[in-house]
């Protein structure tokens, strides 16, 4: 009886191919390789970025160059007064914000400006840089906000 | 005979075993560092800088709307007191006036927004009423855009060639001024 109810097994193998298997890794790598922007840098200041309903994305991401405004971090986690960064550096001296995107108009001509600006920093110090950004005639500038949800 | 070295045979492959570990390593990294979301946000552009000898372009005060706020968030739009959220509307009105409201505009394409805060007034507020009237102007792109393409103006844009002409943009084009900020 028991050899009625017996399951016919396939002759077929059961085994999935893993020749390709490298290849296939390969593929996924070589995309994420290239897809990848590695420098995130990190961040001196805090910076919270207010919500807003009519964004607009930026798809050149290579263009971008970032300015993060916000309270500074100290050491032993507090947030001193409002400060500039760019790159990796705390800008002190505001002039220098002019030479710097000075010299990156001159390296790409098509640079946007970025400003994550923290949502509890007074405007005055936003405009102080927008000044700045003027001088240099970096006038394509980015607010940076998270998408509001509707 | 003695002399003659004997061969010692090694087979000349490398390993290919480990290759898709390693692979997966790297995979694995890149995976994890990895930010593929573009940044988004409110795209301006700022005025270019003033040079001395530079005349002022004279602008009919009423094509011009002027929205103030103080560091309290209070708005001031063409010297009435509003609240933010009733900015859209009235920008709204003041672009699509077409010379019917003596207060407001004269044409979509001749109306400007001038925008202008104290220095005291938070970031916060400052998105928030930008954002306000850039919707305005959104909307409006938008119902131009559904009247005439059936669509809104994303998908109006979406689909225009490189070189044709962006006929709703022209009509009502973005003139958002950041004013020069007081030195207060």
């Amino acid at each position: 009886m028991s050899a009625h109810f017996k399951k016919k097994s396939a002759g077929t193998k059961q085994e999935i191919p893993t020749a390709s298997m490298p290849d296939i890794i390969f593929m996924l790598l070589i995309f994420f390789m290239v897809t990848t922007v590695l420098r995130e840098t990190e961040l001196l200041v805090n910076v919270s970025i207010p919500p807003a309903e009519a964004v607009e994305k930026i798809d050149q991401k290579r263009l971008i160059q970032y300015v993060y405004i916000g309270p500074e971090k100290l050491e032993g986690g507090g947030r001193g007064d409002p400060a500039v960064q760019i790159d990796d550096a705390i800008v002190r001296d505001q002039a220098n914000i002019r030479q710097f995107m000075y010299r990156a108009l001159l390296d790409e001509p098509r640079t946007i400006v970025s400003l994550r600006v923290d949502r509890d920093v007074e405007t005055g110090l936003l405009y102080d840089v927008q000044q700045e950004l003027r001088e240099a005639e970096a006038l394509r500038v980015n607010y940076s906000t998270t998408r509001a949800a509707e | 005979m003695p002399l003659l070295k004997q061969r010692v045979k090694r087979d000349a492959e490398i390993p290919s075993a480990s290759m898709a570990d390693i692979a997966f390593l790297l995979l694995i990294f890149f995976l994890v560092t990895t930010t593929i979301d573009a940044d988004k946000g409110i795209y301006m552009q700022l005025p270019p800088p003033i040079e001395d000898d530079q005349d002022i372009p004279e602008i009919n005060q009423r094509n011009l709307l002027n929205v103030l706020v103080n560091a309290d968030g209070q708005v001031l739009l063409d010297n009435e007191v509003t609240n933010v959220a009733a900015i859209r509307d009235i920008v709204k009105r003041h672009i699509l006036n077409n010379g019917r409201e003596p207060q407001f505009s004269l044409s979509p394409d001749k109306a400007v927004t001038s925008f202008k805060t104290k220095r005291g007034l938070p970031y916060v507020t400052y998105i928030e009423v930008l954002d306000e009237i850039k919707s305005a102007y959104n909307e409006v792109r938008d119902e131009a855009a559904r009247q005439e393409f059936g669509t809104d103006y994303g998908t109006y844009k979406a689909r225009l060639g490189d070189d044709d002409p962006d006929v709703i943009a022209d009509r009502y084009p973005l003139k958002i001024s950041l004013a020069e900020p007081d030195p207060d």
